[in-house]
Parts: structure tokens; C-alpha cells; sequence
């Protein structure tokens, strides 16, 4: 760290300092609790040289006490030995005649987000039960587990299995899930801060519901990083029985922190760029680190950063130090010889994505690099964490602001962990489309009394506040799809018994079930495959192209857009498009190359209204400049000047000429996704206000609107109105019309329908050879808005959207917020803050242009085509 | 491939205006129009001309416990009334595989009868047999046959995989990928050559094949092709250059 620390300005912060303080912790004496350890335990631990932590054997007093628990616990800190004391405690006290019968029947549950992760678990698990000596049946299970071991664990379950949401709600679908879970007596469940606020969260809160009604007096044992508010993992952990709002909540346990982090902000002589996402000003420091450090983990925010960052750093990689490559689209086998290499300790440094945000516990990193800013503060806490698992020892991290923007926000960030902030999330409430897989889900087990499923249903903490009505409509939904038109009574899914209860009215349901199951939807990938040109026989003929080894997966809408010959970055070089063949893109090497198509959009995050309030009071407050590096400092003063700077509670909007377009620039802070939501409304409405925009662009700090009217001017002589321009009004009907055009809408239309069961998934293999009539999802999305606009798919559509991809509700809030507080600002030429977002232009798409436009275009193409031919030039 | 204009024998300064919605078409000397709704119009015979409807294919598929939203057949019916009333046909040739199978008969709603029944009043009515509708029940009226040729040109079902001359057909519903500045777009289309047409599906859950599938090569051999791509407000000609495979 030597080289960096020299010129960076150091700032500590110890974002655990205040959980360190809950009460939990203290009552967790670990001498109290001594005598719950039985004598194998006891001497394990001796022979090891260990001693059972303070938070360990809490867990393990309230389990004693049958009391379900939230252990919150850095990475490191023996948080899953701590999850599976209490099951292993209980299994040996257990009479040993009993235990060792594997008919004795399942007795704990670990559900995990990543199927890996649970055999990494089992892997760990089987250690310390040989040497202990423990007569205890571990296995996991998941999709990849041999269908006849699946059934032997059905018929003869072992005591303690491991797995993910998807397995549970099938095994809790087929008949037998009365039997083999009838005496579970724990669940634990890891990662959880990271499963619960998510539609597998969902999912698995129904399914968590089920398992209290087919096992009364469950426990459940719930692992966590830290959260914002533990409140939301707390009553999700318990199955809410309450008649009003109050929630029932488990106990909590919080692990002392260790040793505070030492974080802090690049700073160099080299000035902050003033736009991009890259960092390249600051690869030498960010190598000079690693090359300090043993080893080191470089979080970037998207995959593009984290190809563009692996090459520059190899770029300078003279001493040759191992440095891998991890994120998302990289082929599996790739990222698991990455993982297997870090393990056994063998890389000096691994450039990743989010993809490594949770997981795998890999013990000797001690330096994370956060390229970009942090996004949040409580993404920041979790990356820093994965810093030096030895509880310790302080976690080192350093922050490298891509530009000047980001210096605000990586500072921001930084003092909310100083002030051991987290972000707030919004508490979720349950996705529909999950419950209507949940609902018949239930109904392939057998025939349910929907009285007593709704009552089951609202257990599940985000499905407490769930209406009698909405749950009928999708229980309708299940049965006859749910639509005004009563057309489809004669095939109903769900029939009525004799004693009101419903029952799936043919087997073959079940399998379909089966096969539909689960609430990952992909966007259809493409598999990318490296492929070498062989030496032609004859000189001057082509020369063919030979397949090569597959280099990862991206998403089709990225292929799409390429042309052959067109270069991009991907899985750490520069490669040429070659084709599409079959369902493959074919490329070859294309070293030295500038490759041409910027960026790919996977895996962005908006930047947290938490932090964007900081900064926002940031750039408010001269006095708090000092802080800031000199060019930024200077950047704000000139902006002072030039223009004037946003306040914390209003939003300014400048308007300039520029090379004949006339732009608006607005500030509202609020993350791409409201911005892009904002930008596509304004952009009708000012069309609509006949100021003929022609596009805009959008980062997490403002966005740009750029039109061939003088908007300036139009806002000078009364003829634009900024309070009507930004009116509440405009996510009313304008939202409307556009979402009736959005490929977004349709996208996430999609997921809804394959999760709710109404359309099945596409299953990679099973897919008809030859030529396939597509059949899309569009068509039925058209056909509902127009025929049946209040279906239920459409407002869970809608939902999913509003919360998700659009941040509707964020866009809300904030125009809410800036009602009668616009402040207008004309200038006659660019202002300071305005450079990085119009810097974005030609990084980012344009967003603003309708299909038809694009059609009407292409055949534009052809007419000029024609022309040329007309005039005897060839086509 | 020869330039696409040629053979739709289109006149570049009308495209300026914006007057998308109808193209003219030539096939074999014959002068046609298509229109923005997926038909094909016949001047000369007064005849208005459509393909894959698959009325009840929503309730096809519900019979299988996939329960698509039920409104497809009043939909596609609803944009077929839409038509007509722009063209005041009468004579309407359906091209085969108007229904999505020989059970629909038994589905379709009153209403969506009694539609049907209303288009079909004071003008001459075919159905041409398809594959989905090798039979064609008698209470949905007009005449039923395997094929027709009228004034030279013979409408049928499935096309002659081979380059013949004077053929309207279906079957295939062919659709376009179309990628321009970034921008992927998949739409049915018209495709012809100035020899024969294979028309878009009508039907309004009817999917598309790609017209670069080899299921087309056959019928247009080496001559290359030329589609007019459905927009929402009209019909665009598009350069087989900008035309990408699935």
C-alpha cells in the first residue's frame, strides 16, 4: 500500500462501529452459554486451538431456546459454522439411535442464493463432522443432482440438506412434501440481505410459509452482512400471524466488528477526468497497489469497465503478475478456474463485477479496489468486507473516482460509512407473478382450501399486506387466466372438489409446472465463441472459419447491434464480430485493435437516494469543498460562477446553444433509471410543446435533452411552461403512451408472463431444430392492453417496472419534491457541471427514437440506394 | 441481388411524403396493392386478399392448459372489419389456415360468429384449405377450395418450393429482421420478387419465419427478394443489405 498511501489523502471510517453496539451482543456472554457445547464441540475446537466466538454461541443459546434468529456478521466471521452449531449441537445430543437412522427424516434445511455456494458449504461442512465424529447425513441438491438421487432423498432424506429457493419450491409442489419435510426442524439461510429483497426473496417467503404450516414450531436461522434495516430480515424470518400491521420479528444476534477499515480516496497529481467511466488516469497507482498488496480484489460497476480496466492493467503488467478476469458474461468454466486460482491463492489480483459481491469466502485478500463510484453505501461496506476474512485484521480499501462526479459520490459514500450509514431500501411487497407460480405449485402437491392459502400466503412478510381480493384474482388467474372475458371456464387449470377445495384438474399440469418452475428468467444469451481463420489452399480464396473454445455468453440485444468486422472488448481482449451462426457469434482476435463499440450495459447500478442526497448537500456547501481534490473544487467555483450550483432540495436547469442544437441540462440526482424515465416524458412532452427534441442522454447525476427549438428561449417568452413541463402529471397518461412503445415494457412483460405460468420457457437444447415460426410474447402483450388493459399480469408487469427499470417511484418522489423549487438558468455556452454528462453522448445510446422512425429511416436507405442506381452508380 | 426497387416498382418521390400505408405491388404484370394491415388489395378484381388468420389458436392452446388471453379471433376479426371498410371488397380469398384447427368451430364465440357472419354479407367469401384447416366447417359459409386462379394468377396455400411465375401464397409468415443504426427490428412482411408473393400472416398471434430461412430459397432461387416491412403506420421497402438472420 506503501506507494499509494504516500500520495493519498487517508480517511478511516468503521461502518460497524454502531451495530457493535446492540444489545444483542452484549447479552452474548460466551460464558453463559458454555455449557450448551458438548464435549465433541469443545474438544474440536481445543484441537484446532480455537475458541467458539461470542456470536457462535449466542446462536447456539438461542437456538436452546427454539427462539428463530438473524445472526448479522461481517464476511470472515465464522458466520455459517455459526448457522450450523445449533443443527449439529442438536443432532449429537440427539439419542444415537435415533441419529444415525437416515429414515429418521429431514431435520435442517440451508437454502442459499448460488448452487455453488451450497456445495462449497456441504465441502466445509464434512471437515469438522468427520473430526468430530458426528453421525450426521449431509447432501445438497439442485438442478445439476441426478434425478434418481433426488428421489432417494425424497424417500430417505438426509439430516441436513442444502440448497436454493428453486429446489424447495419443487420439492414443495410434489406430493410427498407433507413426508419429507413433516419433521423439519431448522432453515438456515445464507446471504440472506442479498435472497429476501428480490423475486426469488419472494419465492422463498412463500415457500418458508408452507414449510410453518407443514411443520409447526420450524426455526429459522437467517445470515446476513450488514443491513440498512434489519427490521425487514426479522419479520421475514417468522411467519407473520398477526391481525394487523404489526410484525412479528425473530431475535437478533450481531457479530462484534472487527478491526476498523481503512479506506480511502485515490488522489493523485494527475487530474480527475472530467466524464468517462474508465479510470485509465489512474492504472499505474491501481497497479502499484496491487503489486504492494498480496492480494487484491478490483470491484468495478460494469462489465465493460471491468474488461477495459483488465487490459489496461495488463498493459502495464511488466512484472507479469497473475491477474484474472471475473464477471458475469465470462463462460463458467472460466470463472470457476478464476475462483479455483484464487482459493489455492495463486493470483496476485481479480478485476470483477458485482458477481463477486457475495459468496465463496476466499481468506487472503487484503486490498479491494473500487473503481467507479460505490453506488451506495452499503454496497461499499459489502465489498470492503470481503477484504481480510481474518475478523482481525482492518480491511484496506481504496475508492478510484472514474470522474469528477464520481469524486463527489466516492466522498459521499465515504462519510456515510464514516457515520456508519446504510442505505434505506424500501420494504418490498410480494410480486404477483411469484404467487401465481406459488399458487400452483400448491395446487400440484394437492387440493387446497383457498381460505386456508391466503391465510398462509400473508405469513410471508412480504405478502402480509396481500388483499383477499388480489389473491382471488390471481387464484383466478391460475385457473382461467384471469380475463374479463370468461371464455376459458371449460379449461380451467384449478377445478372445485366436493369439500371447496380446489385440485389441478389433469397430472400433466404438474409436469408443466416442473418444467416452468423457478423465477430467473434469462435474457436470451448468446454464446460468444473464439474461432480461427485456417490457412486457405489457394491464394486470394477465402478462408474459412474454424470453431474454437466458447469465450462467455452476452446478451442477444448487444449482438444485435453488431455488424461483421465490428471490433468490442470481451473476456479480456479485443475481439472482431464474425457472424452469427446458428446461435453463436463467432469472433476472431483482433489484437492492436481500437475496439469500436463502447459499451454494453449489464449489470449498472443507480446510485442510491441516500448518497445522491450527500452529494447533492455537497455541492450545496462551498465551506465543504475544502475536502475535495483541487481541480474538482475548481471545477464547482468555476460553476459557481459560470451558472449557479444545485441546492439539496430543488433542481436547477440550465439551457446553452451548441453547434446549432439547443440543449436543457437538468440535475435532478436521483440515478440513470428515474433520469431515463424522466428524459424519454420530457422529450414527448416537448415535442408535444412543438420545441422538436431530438434526443437525450442520461448519467446517475443529470441528464441532457437536446432539441432543434431555442428552449431558452421558449422558456423566456412563456411558451414553455418548466412548472407544466414538469408536472406530476406527466407519469400519468405520458407514461402511458410511451410504455405502450417500450421495448423496456415488453421486456419486463416477458419475465412476468414466463414466472406466472401463462406462456412456457424457452428450455436451451429443447428448442425445435430447423425453422421456427417465433412466436413472441409481444403479440399477447398487445392483444391485453388493447382488449383486457386491467389484467392482472398488467399491473404485475407494471409494478415490477414502476420499482425496478423505470425507479417510477424514485421519479415520483422527486418531482414531488421540486414542485414551485425549478430554478431556470440560461447561459449562452456550456457550463462546467454540464461537461460529464454531455461527455456521455456517444457512450451511451440516444434514447428518444420510435421504431417507426427507424423503419421510416431504413427505407430512406433504399431510396437513396435507388437514386444512386437512377443514376448509374452501382448498389 | 438486383436492386429491390425494380421489382416493387416503386416511385421514390411518393416515399418523401410519408405515404407509407399502401404500396403498390406488381407480381406477374398484374398491379396490386398492399396494405399497412397485412392485406393484399386487387384493384382489377375488386378482391381483397388475406392469409393465416388462426382465428381461435388462443383457445387452441388453452385447451392444452397455456391459457392465452382469449381475444385473438375478435381482434384479427376486428382488423379484417377495418380493411373491408376501407376497400369495400367483394370478393375476400382467405389463404389457408384460417383457422388455427378443425375444432375451432366448436370454440369460437357467438359473437365472434355473428362478426364473422356480418363481413361476410353481399360479398363473395373463400376460404382456401390450409394445413391447420385441411376441412373448413359448413356453418362458417363461403366457398371452400383447395386452390384459384383468377385472371392468371393462382392463390393457394402453401407455395411451390420452386421459382414459379403468377403464385400468391402464405403459409410461411414471413418476417423481417431489420438492423439499422443500432436498432433491431422484427416485423412481418410482404415478400416478392415481380413474379409471386408470399403475404404476411393476418392472424393476430400468428408468428414469423425469417425471410432469410431456407425455407424461402427455394422459392425465390437466386433472383433475390424484395419485402415490405409492417410498421405500425405503414409499409417500408427495405434494402435485402439491411436484413439480418435470427
Amino acid at each position: 500500500m506503501r506507494g499509494v498511501r504516500e500520495k493519498a489523502k487517508r480517511v478511516s471510517a468503521d461502518p460497524r462501529r454502531r451495530a457493535a453496539r446492540r444489545p444483542a451482543d452484549e447479552a452474548a456472554s460466551p460464558r453463559a452459554v458454555e455449557a450448551a457445547l458438548p464435549a465433541p464441540f469443545d474438544a474440536w475446537f481445543a484441537r484446532r486451538g480455537w475458541s467458539p466466538r461470542a456470536h457462535q454461541l449466542a446462536l447456539l443459546a438461542k437456538a436452546e431456546e427454539r427462539r428463530s434468529t438473524l445472526l448479522v456478521a461481517p464476511t470472515g466471521a465464522g458466520k455459517t459454522l455459526a448457522g450450523f452449531l445449533p443443527t449439529l449441537v442438536a443432532l449429537e445430543k440427539q439419542p444415537r439411535r435415533r441419529s444415525n437412522d437416515a429414515g429418521s427424516g429431514l431435520h435442517t434445511l440451508y437454502i442459499s442464493p448460488l448452487k455453488a455456494l451450497a456445495e462449497d458449504i456441504a465441502r466445509n461442512l464434512v471437515a469438522p463432522i468427520t473430526e468430530m465424529g458426528l453421525r450426521v447425513s449431509i447432501e445438497t441438491r439442485s438442478g445439476d443432482t441426478s434425478v434418481a438421487r433426488r428421489a432417494r432423498q425424497r424417500a430417505r432424506p438426509p439430516h441436513i440438506l442444502l440448497t436454493t429457493p428453486e429446489q424447495i419450491a419443487l420439492m414443495l409442489a410434489s406430493p410427498d412434501a407433507s413426508y419429507v419435510f413433516g419433521s423439519l426442524d431448522t432453515i438456515i439461510l445464507d446471504e440472506l440481505h442479498a435472497l429476501a429483497p428480490s423475486k426469488r426473496g419472494d419465492l422463498l417467503s412463500l415457500g418458508l410459509a408452507r414449510l410453518h404450516t407443514l411443520s409447526p414450531g420450524l426455526m429459522t436461522i437467517g445470515l446476513s452482512a450488514t443491513v440498512a434495516r434489519p427490521s425487514e430480515l426479522l419479520s421475514y424470518l417468522m411467519p407473520q400471524t398477526q391481525p394487523d400491521d404489526r410484525r412479528t420479528m425473530a431475535d437478533l444476534v450481531v457479530a462484534r466488528g472487527g478491526a476498523a477499515p481503512v479506506i480511502e480516496i485515490l488522489e493523485i497529481e494527475e487530474p480527475v477526468p472530467w466524464g468517462g467511466h474508465s479510470a485509465r488516469y489512474a492504472m499505474h497507482e491501481i497497479y502499484r497497489a496491487i503489486a504492494a498488496h498480496r492480494t487484491t480484489l478490483v470491484f468495478v460497476n460494469t462489465r465493460m469497465q471491468a474488461e477495459l480496466v483488465f487490459q489496461e492493467l495488463w498493459k502495464l503488467n511488466e512484472a507479469s503478475l497473475p491477474i484474472a478476469l471475473h464477471h458475469g458474461s465470462l463462460d463458467k468454466t472460466r470463472r470457476q478456474k478464476v475462483e479455483q486460482a484464487m482459493t489455492e491463492g495463486r493470483l496476485r489480483a481479480v478485476v470483477a463485477t458485482s458477481t463477486l459481491d457475495l459468496g465463496i469466502d476466499w481468506g487472503d485478500v487484503d486490498l479491494v479496489v473500487n473503481v467507479g463510484a460505490p453506488k451506495g453505501a452499503s454496497r461499499l461496506t459489502q465489498r470492503i468486507g470481503r477484504a481480510n476474512h481474518r475478523l482481525d485484521d482492518p480491511s484496506t480499501a481504496l475508492l478510484v473516482p472514474a470522474n469528477r462526479f464520481e469524486v463527489l459520490e466516492c466522498r459521499a459514500a465515504l462519510d456515510a460509512a464514516k457515520a456508519g450509514e446504510q442505505d434505506t431500501t424500501i420494504s418490498r411487497s410480494g410480486a404477483l407473478d411469484v404467487l401465481a407460480q406459488h399458487v400452483m405449485g400448491t395446487a400440484c402437491n394437492g387440493p387446497f382450501d383457498p381460505d386456508a392459502l391466503y391465510r398462509e400466503v400473508r405469513a410471508a412478510t412480504p405478502y402480509a399486506g396481500l388483499t383477499r381480493n388480489r389473491f382471488d384474482r390471481v387464484v383466478d388467474f391460475v385457473s382461467t387466466g384471469g380475463y374479463a372475458l370468461k371464455a376459458y371456464e371449460r379449461f380451467a387449470r384449478l377445478r372445485p372438489t366436493e369439500d371447496g377445495k380446489l385440485r389441478l384438474s389433469h397430472p400433466s399440469l404438474a409436469r408443466q409446472y416442473r418444467m416452468n418452475a423457478g423465477t430467473i428468467v434469462e435474457a436470451p444469451m448468446i454464446k460468444v465463441r473464439l474461432v480461427g481463420r485456417r490457412r486457405s489452399r489457394k491464394p486470394g480464396a477465402p478462408r474459412p472459419l474454424v470453431g474454437g473454445r466458447v469465450l462467455g455468453e452476452v446478451e442477444e440485444y448487444f449482438v444485435e447491434q453488431l455488424s461483421p468486422g465490428m471490433t468490442f472488448v470481451f473476456a479480456g481482449e479485443v475481439l472482431r464480430f464474425e457472424g452469427m451462426e446458428e446461435t453463436e457469434a463467432y469472433v476472431t482476435r483482433a489484437p492492436g485493435a481500437d475496439a469500436m463499440i463502447p459499451s454494453y450495459a449489464g449489470g449498472k447500478f443507480p446510485l442510491s437516494t441516500h448518497l445522491a442526497r450527500r452529494v447533492r448537500a455537497m455541492l450545496a456547501d462551498p465551506k465543504q469543498w475544502s475536502g475535495l481534490p483541487t481541480p474538482v473544487a475548481e471545477w464547482l467555483t468555476l460553476q459557481q460562477r459560470v451558472s449557479q450550483l444545485p441546492g439539496v432540495d430543488d433542481v436547477l436547469i440550465e439551457t446553452f446553444p451548441r453547434r446549432g442544437r439547443h440543449f436543457m441540462l437538468i440535475y435532478p440526482f436521483e440515478g440513470r433509471l428515474a433520469h431515463q424515465t424522466l428524459g424519454m416524458l420530457l422529450t414527448r412532452r416537448l415535442e408535444r410543446a412543438g420545441a422538436r427534441p431530438l434526443g437525450f442522454v442520461a448519467n446517475d447525476y443529470g441528464l441532457a435533452v437536446w432539441a432543434l427549438g431555442d428552449l431558452g428561449q421558449h422558456i423566456a417568452d412563456g411558451t414553455l411552461d418548466l412548472a407544466d413541463l414538469f408536472a406530476q402529471d406527466m407519469l400519468g397518461d405520458d407514461l402511458e403512451s410511451w410504455l405502450a412503445e417500450s421495448a423496456l415494457m415488453r421486456r419486463t412483460f416477458r419475465t412476468v408472463a414466463v414466472i406466472a405460468g401463462l406462456i412456457e420457457r424457452r428450455h436451451p437444447g429443447l428448442e425445435k431444430s430447423g425453422r421456427q415460426i417465433t412466436f413472441s410474447t409481444d403479440l399477447i402483450y398487445n392483444v391485453l392492453r388493447r382488449h383486457d388493459p386491467g389484467h392482472i399480469l398488467l399491473e404485475a408487469a407494471w409494478e415490477d417496472a414502476a420499482t425496478g427499470l423505470l425507479d417510477i417511484v424514485r421519479l415520483g418522489q422527486f418531482l414531488a419534491r421540486i414542485r414551485g423549487r425549478i430554478r431556470h438558468q440560461p447561459l449562452v455556452s456550456v457550463s462546467p457541471l454540464s461537461v460529464p454528462i454531455l461527455l456521455e453522448i456517444g457512450i451511451e445510446p440516444v434514447g428518444g427514437v420510435t421504431r417507426e422512425d427507424i423503419l421510416r429511416d431504413a427505407a430512406a436507405e433504399l431510396i437513396a440506394d435507388a437514386t444512386r442506381a437512377g443514376n448509374g452508380e452501382a448498389t | 441481388m438486383r436492386s429491390a426497387t425494380q421489382r416493387l416498382e416503386l416511385k421514390p418521390e411518393r416515399l418523401d411524403v410519408g405515404e407509407f400505408s399502401r404500396q403498390p405491388l406488381s407480381i406477374a404484370g398484374r398491379s396490386f396493392v398492399a396494405d399497412v394491415s397485412g392485406a393484399l388489395y386487387w384493384p382489377a378484381e375488386d378482391a381483397l386478399i388475406v392469409a393465416d388468420l388462426h382465428l381461435e389458436k388462443g383457445s387452441s392452446f388453452a385447451s392444452r392448459g397455456i391459457l392465452l388471453p382469449p381475444y385473438d379471433t375478435a381482434a384479427t376479426l376486428e382488423r379484417l372489419a377495418a380493411t373491408l371498410d376501407a376497400y369495400s371488397a367483394s370478393t375476400v380469398i382467405c389463404l389457408g389456415d384460417s383457422f388455427h384447427d378443425v375444432g375451432a368451430a366448436d370454440r369460437m364465440s357467438v359473437r365472434d360468429r355473428e362478426t364473422l357472419g356480418i363481413l361476410q354479407e353481399d360479398r363473395t367469401w373463400i376460404w382456401l384449405n390450409g394445413n391447420h384447416d385441411p376441412k373448413i366447417a359448413s356453418c362458417f359459409g363461403g366457398r371452400v377450395l383447395s386452390e384459384i386462379t383468377v385472371s392468371g394468377i393462382t392463390f393457394r396455400h402453401e407455395p411451390t418450393a420452386s421459382p414459379v411465375t403468377h403464385e400468391v401464397a402464405a403459409h410461411l409468415h414471413p418476417a423481417a429482421r431489420v438492423s439499422f443504426h443500432g436498432h433491431v427490428i422484427r416485423r412481418p412482411c410482404f415478400v416478392a420478387n415481380g413474379n409471386r408473393l408470399v403475404m404476411p400472416a393476418f392472424g393476430t398471434y400468428a408468428g414469423g419465419l425469417n425471410v432469410l430461412d431456407d425455407a424461402f430459397a427455394p422459392l425465390f432461387g437466386n433472383d433475390g427478394l424484395s419485402v415490405l416491412v409492417m410498421g405500425q403506420e405503414g409499409l417500408y421497402p427495405i434494402a435485402a443489405r439491411l436484413l439480418k438472420e435470427d
